[in-house]
């Protein structure tokens, strides 16, 4: 379990961790025919209707102190991701081990057709674009991709796409839309790449273009943000039909850094952390302000513990929603996103009589 | 999220500010010659020397772009609430009391009908002089009733309106997060629907033009001017410069930059913009 990152709010749990680590490895050392690793669990062995009064009384005591452990790590760890602040949940949303966009098309789609490049100055890793299967639905995959490898996150930019990546993701889905194959979209990007040759391409008219076209194919179109959805270069990908957020991902107008740098002067750790509560950018928060339409759950711990748990519930999420749009007339499904759009944001409006009445004052 | 204002202009004194500052004569930037205030006003706020655009106002531009007394103000019963409650080392309410105070707008837009050249159009003008004309959910909702005012329909016989939009503005606004974000969508899905019933569509872009007003709006031109060395671009050159640890070349992200690299159509000095426009209006027959 995350041995080589830890969070920091997460050490209380390495003493214990450790200590699960050596008890479990005495019982190993000491029972190899019963150790985990000759197919059986700690937890089954315990199971007073197995085999559990076959065993010598020391390894009786030695599993039920492993099971004790556990039971503890597993309600501290409750209790720690039960109250993660917002910057927390950052930290969570970054985590190395956190499952990515080429992770859940391996874990919840099949027969995967991946497509590549813009046709018109390059290929984008930090994109990644291609027709699949999600239970009973043809869908098109676009997502970010931040990398694993060191090589591979270089190539990637650690997620953040340039113009040509954007129109790749904008020509597949115009592919897509025209077969009336349906999309699907993952974002975790930390933003569009600040960076020469994508301001020379023409970053801001890739993104720009994205979501005007977006708010018009033909196909239903849903978005999940599984970790980090940064500003125009998430929203560049995820002007959809239903938009949802995995617990511990954030997505807001700016990066709690970036904002703390201009706001705050300098970007902290508890600058960081200020910027991250003002930013109102997680799950619940965007939920509340009506930026995205459903929560997806994550298992105890954060997705990085548990991919599969966290995939299943993704794909749960994605298959009911397409169930849905899918049966929506083209111009229901259309006039539908333009009004999701349409009605955000928080104003205030003065009856026009009141301006009447009351008059800006002259100089 | 409409909520009723429970704040009144009563409280709110405005104070006449120029985008420059007091005196009678001035250093141009530009140049550095010294340069007579009253020249300059006369001049559409151009150095007479070197051509220099100094940035405007909203209330300006609308006087130099609208033929005189035509402006017809629109949408200005909107004012920006802080649904976030958004506090950074000052509050966003406190914020915004004091820019209204100072500027006199309630937010950083001026939007309506008016003519230019005896063409009617709707314009858009962002305000660089409240909070660096960032774009929050009243921005956002004035530029798409604008545009949805101006989008023709053929079933009611409404012929619809030329979109013209002069922006300036530091990018969404952080201190709406999230809603501010959304109004890139909102926007851009404004003039999807705008162009799909044929509208004009003409983005102006002024200095400084950057960040989530670029990546949306203002590169969505069916025609895009751009004024002589405006700043324009996604990233602010200071974010790029941190990134890629190198030097920027001269005159990256200004106004000829974009036009070589294809993403601007011309780069207008402020005194054609008027003739300009009225000649895209003509040749679209709108």
């Amino acid at each position: 379990m995350s041995a080589f990152y830890q969070l920091d709010f997460e050490k209380p749990l390495s003493a214990l961790e450790q200590e699960i680590a050596e008890a479990q490895g005495r019982f190993d050392r000491e029972f190899p025919s019963r150790s985990p690793t000759a197919g059986l669990a700690p937890e089954a062995a315990l199971d007073p209707l197995g085999s559990v009064t076959m065993l010598d009384p020391q390894a009786q005591r030695l599993l039920a102190r492993i099971a004790e452990l556990r039971e503890s790590h597993r309600r501290q760890l409750a209790e720690i991701y039960g109250k993660l602040t917002p910057w927390q949940t950052v930290r969570v949303a970054r985590h190395p081990a956190r499952p990515q966009t080429r992770d859940y098309i391996a874990m919840i789609a099949r027969d995967f057709a991946e497509l590549h490049g813009d046709r018109r100055y390059g290929e984008d890793p930090a994109i990644v674009t291609g027709f699949a299967r999600i239970g009973p639905h043809k869908a098109m995959i676009v997502g970010h991709q931040k990398g694993k490898e060191t090589a591979e996150k270089i190539a990637c930019h650690f997620g953040c796409a340039h113009p040509e990546g954007y129109r790749k993701a904008l020509a597949k889905m115009e592919l897509a839309a025209k077969h009336g194959v349906p999309i699907v979209t993952f974002v975790d990007t930390p933003g569009a790449y600040p960076g020469l040759g994508a301001e020379q391409r023409g970053q801001a008219e890739a993104i720009a273009v994205n979501m005007r076209e977006m708010s018009r194919l033909p196909v239903p179109i849903v978005s999940v943000v599984i970790g980090e959805g940064g500003s125009g270069g998430a929203l560049g990908i995820a002007v959809a039909d239903r938009v949802a957020m995995l617990q511990n991902s954030w997505y807001s107008v700016i990066s709690p850094e970036g904002c703390a740098a201009i706001l705050w002067k300098e970007a902290n750790e508890q600058t960081n952390s200020a910027a991250a509560q003002s930013l109102r950018l997680t799950a619940r928060d965007n939920l509340s302000l009506g930026i995205i339409d459903a929560i997806i759950p994550e298992p105890v711990g954060g997705a990085h513990r548990d991919p599969r748990g966290t995939a299943d519930q993704v794909r749960q999420w994605i298959v009911q929603s397409l169930d849905e749009l899918i049966r929506k007339p083209v111009q229901e499904l259309l006039d539908g996103r333009y009004a999701r759009f349409r009605s955000m944001g928080s104003w205030l409006e003065q009856a026009p009589s009141a301006v009447a009445a009351d008059p800006m004052p002259a100089d | 999220m409409t909520k009723t204002a429970t704040r009144t202009w009563q409280e709110v004194r405005p104070q006449r500010r120029a985008a420059i500052p007091e005196g009678l004569w001035l250093r141009c930037p530009g140049c550095a010659r010294m340069i007579y205030r009253k020249h300059l006003e006369a001049n559409l706020h151009v150095c007479p020397e070197c051509h220099h655009h100094y940035r405007i106002s909203a209330a300006e531009r609308v006087d130099q772009l609208a033929d005189a007394g035509s402006f017809n103000e629109m949408f200005t019963d909107l004012a920006p609430a802080d649904a976030l409650n958004f506090k950074d080392l000052k509050a966003y309410k406190d914020r915004l009391i004091a820019e209204q105070i100072r500027t006199g707008s309630s937010d950083a837009i001026k939007a309506g009908r008016c003519f230019i050249k005896g063409r009617q159009a709707m314009v858009c003008c962002l305000d660089l002089t409240f909070m660096m004309g960032s774009m929050g959910s009243v921005v956002g909702e004035t530029i798409t009733r604008a545009i949805e005012h101006a989008t023709p329909d053929p079933a009611l016989n409404k012929p619809g309106l030329p979109v013209i939009i002069v922006s300036c503005s530091g990018g969404a606004r952080m201190q709406e997060s999230g809603l501010s974000l959304m109004q890139m969508a909102k926007t851009s899905a404004a003039l999807a629907r705008f162009d799909d019933a044929g509208g004009l569509f003409i983005s102006v872009l002024t200095d400084p033009t950057t960040g989530g007003v670029t990546a949306s709006f203002a590169m969505l031109g069916d025609v895009i001017f751009a004024e002589p060395k405006a700043l324009v671009g996604f990233a602010g050159p200071r974010v790029i410069q941190q990134t890629i640890r190198q030097e920027l070349p001269d005159g990256f992200q200004r106004s000829e930059f974009l036009l070589k690299m294809g993403l601007v159509d011309r780069v207008v000095h402020r005194s054609n913009l008027r003739t300009e426009i009225a000649r895209v209006i003509d040749y679209t027959g709108k």
